[in-house]
């Protein structure tokens, strides 16, 4: 069940989606049991920002049909907080769950680390990718380009001229195996991931979640603190199949398929049109261990 | 704290049974007991592993917190109001039946430390939040050397205070002076601690409540634990989503840092802090 991957060798396809397990706290509430069954055969770290930020004001969640929608605001330590802090710890989690894997799971098989940053310049991508490059610990670097360019407003991600040009200027800080993280609030995500592919990108992993929306059900205003946030989980899944079919149709890097997928038969279908690996998100949520239960049923 | 598998349980109801506007739910599991006793104040992740979803507008999705309201004999009792989909659905399970549950998770009350040993424990709750409260008294009272507890519960009428029965010896108030005092168990609390103030308050509750509980032992200087109640999407760290709040700035996942925080780590309680919207 091994798979090849940007030149890293996987135990299986299935790895978490960025921000929807948090390894260092998982460990809090598990202990040793979340390393002797990690679920995961490469671990995506939270997205990682320059300066740290805290997070948007509650409330951040809010349960639709079949999904849920967030408006987190990734919280996070900061670059410095991120590399000095949370990366020795998730390096320790990593190399420990490699270790103590089961058979199944791809015992002693390297769990790589990939480092999700986010910047709204190319300048800011810059510096955090050149920041991860110096660090061993980090096998990849995936880049959130969900975030509104300071200069024009516009998600960097929704417009592939402003995207091939991000990526062009980011490929150089860094040797270490490139992801970018497409949004799907664009008009056509195909192009976007072609953008991607000619600024460099080593792969593209889709779907982000959809932008959306709730009202509070007795001030008619919305409900998140943020106004808006994403819609993920099982309401979003036939719309990543369709994203995902057609941008791994149209690329010849690999693809990271996400959206929605609770079962093996749904990771099946992500792989059948084209995606390399399968990220679970949401599904954590609801089964901590869904990732390992998912790979063992594409055995 | 107490760690919980990393896997959620597959659990069987083994009973479900009215008090007043609640109902309790006690649930086994039938793989055995495991190293995996919940502390005062932990919580699991609860839902049912048949028709969860597809009803009503597709939901619940999301599992639904619920703190341990005793556990005993290997059953664990959860206490649970009907007041959305999430919480309609267990309220119909029957005996047999079967939930997930992922658990113990989360901070619960500190019990040592300081000299909390020797201040007298005042247990103050409200509404379906009084569950944390009766483990709580059950571990108190298992240690002789400490004053029994003195309990103050807190309900909208008279079905609802039924559940006081779910404590023993609690003092009740109610908001229409159905049963008990008539008026807030705040009033209650500021007595007993102006009474006597070498106390201990361990309290949980609507956020309303538990602002006055804070303030009230703030102005008195009394150390306060609150176990907040917050949906939450994940229940382990993982969302994000449930946060409060830090006195100081940034916040605290009530899922991982709580869900009991001291009372000095809050600035306030607010209505919407940790609210997860449909998440009931």
């Amino acid at each position: 069940m091994s798979v090849e991957f940007c030149g890293l060798e996987l135990a299986h396809p299935i790895i978490n989606g960025s921000g929807t397990f948090d390894a260092i706290a998982a460990r809090q509430a598990f202990g040793d049991e979340l390393l002797e069954h990690f679920p995961f055969a490469a671990y995506v770290s939270k997205t990682i920002t320059l300066r740290p930020r805290a997070g948007n004001p509650a409330p951040r969640l809010w349960e639709t049909p079949a999904g849920l929608i967030n408006s987190i605001g990734l919280p996070n330590k900061g670059l410095d907080g991120y590399l000095n802090e949370d990366l020795p710890k998730l390096a320790e989690i990593t190399a420990a769950a490699a270790a103590r894997a089961p058979a199944e799971l791809g015992a002693g098989r390297p769990v790589p680390l990939i480092t999700n940053v986010m910047g709204a310049s190319a300048e800011e991508l810059s510096e955090l990718v050149q920041a991860c490059d110096r660090r061993a610990e980090i096998a990849a670097i995936e880049l959130n380009v969900s975030c509104p360019n300071v200069a024009t407003g516009l998600d960097i991600g929704a417009d592939p001229l402003q995207l091939e040009a991000v990526v062009r200027a980011v490929r150089e800080r860094s040797a270490k195996p490139l992801i970018v993280k497409l949004t799907p609030n664009t008009a056509d995500v195909a192009a976007c991931a072609r953008a991607a592919e000619r600024g460099g990108a080593d792969a593209v992993s889709l779907i982000n979640t959809l932008r959306a929306t709730a009202l509070a059900p007795r001030t008619r205003a919305p409900w998140l603190g943020g106004g808006t946030g994403g819609l993920s989980g099982a309401a979003i899944r036939a719309v990543a199949l369709a994203q995902v079919a057609a941008v791994a149709a149209r690329l010849a890097i690999p693809v990271i398929g996400m959206g929605g997928v609770q079962s093996s038969a749904h990771a099946r279908e992500l792989l059948d049109v084209g995606a390399t690996l399968v990220a679970v998100g949401t599904e954590s949520f609801r089964d901590p261990a869904a990732g390992a239960r998912i790979a063992r049923g594409l055995r | 704290m107490s760690q919980a598998p990393f896997a959620r349980r597959e659990l069987t109801v083994t009973g479900i049974d009215d008090l007043g506007a609640y109902r309790v739910m006690r649930v086994v599991d039938p793989a055995g007991e495991r190293p995996h006793v919940p502390e005062p104040g932990q919580f699991a992740m609860i839902a049912a592993v048949e028709r969860w979803g597809g009803g009503e507008d597709e939901r619940p999705y999301l599992p639904r917190a619920f703190s341990f309201a005793r556990h005993a004999e290997g059953q664990s009792h959860f206490l649970l109001e009907d007041v959305g989909p999430g919480t309609r659905r267990l309220c119909e399970l029957r005996p047999g039946e079967r939930v997930w549950a992922l658990a113990p998770l989360g901070r619960g009350f500190t019990l040592e430390g300081g000299d909390l040993e020797q201040r007298r424990a005042l247990l103050v709750g409200g509404g379906v939040g009084i569950a944390p409260l009766a483990i709580l008294q059950d571990t108190l009272a298992q240690d002789p050397s400490r004053a029994p507890a003195t309990v103050l519960l807190g309900f909208r009428e008279r079905e609802r205070a039924a559940g006081a029965a779910l404590l023993r010896n609690a003092r009740v108030a109610t908001d229409d002076g159905s049963v008990g005092h008539h008026g807030l168990v705040t009033e209650l609390l500021a007595q007993e601690i102006e009474s006597d103030p070498h106390v201990a308050v361990y309290a949980c509750g609507p956020a309303a409540m538990l602002e006055a509980v804070r303030a009230l032992c703030e102005l008195h200087e009394v150390p306060a634990q609150l176990a907040l109640e917050a949906g939450m999407a994940c229940g382990f760290g993982a969302c994000y989503g449930c946060v409060v709040p830090r006195r100081g700035g940034g916040y605290l996942r009530v899922c991982l840092d709580g869900p009991v925080i001291d009372a000095a780590m809050l600035e306030r309680v607010d209505e919407h802090a940790g609210g997860v919207g449909g998440t009931r």
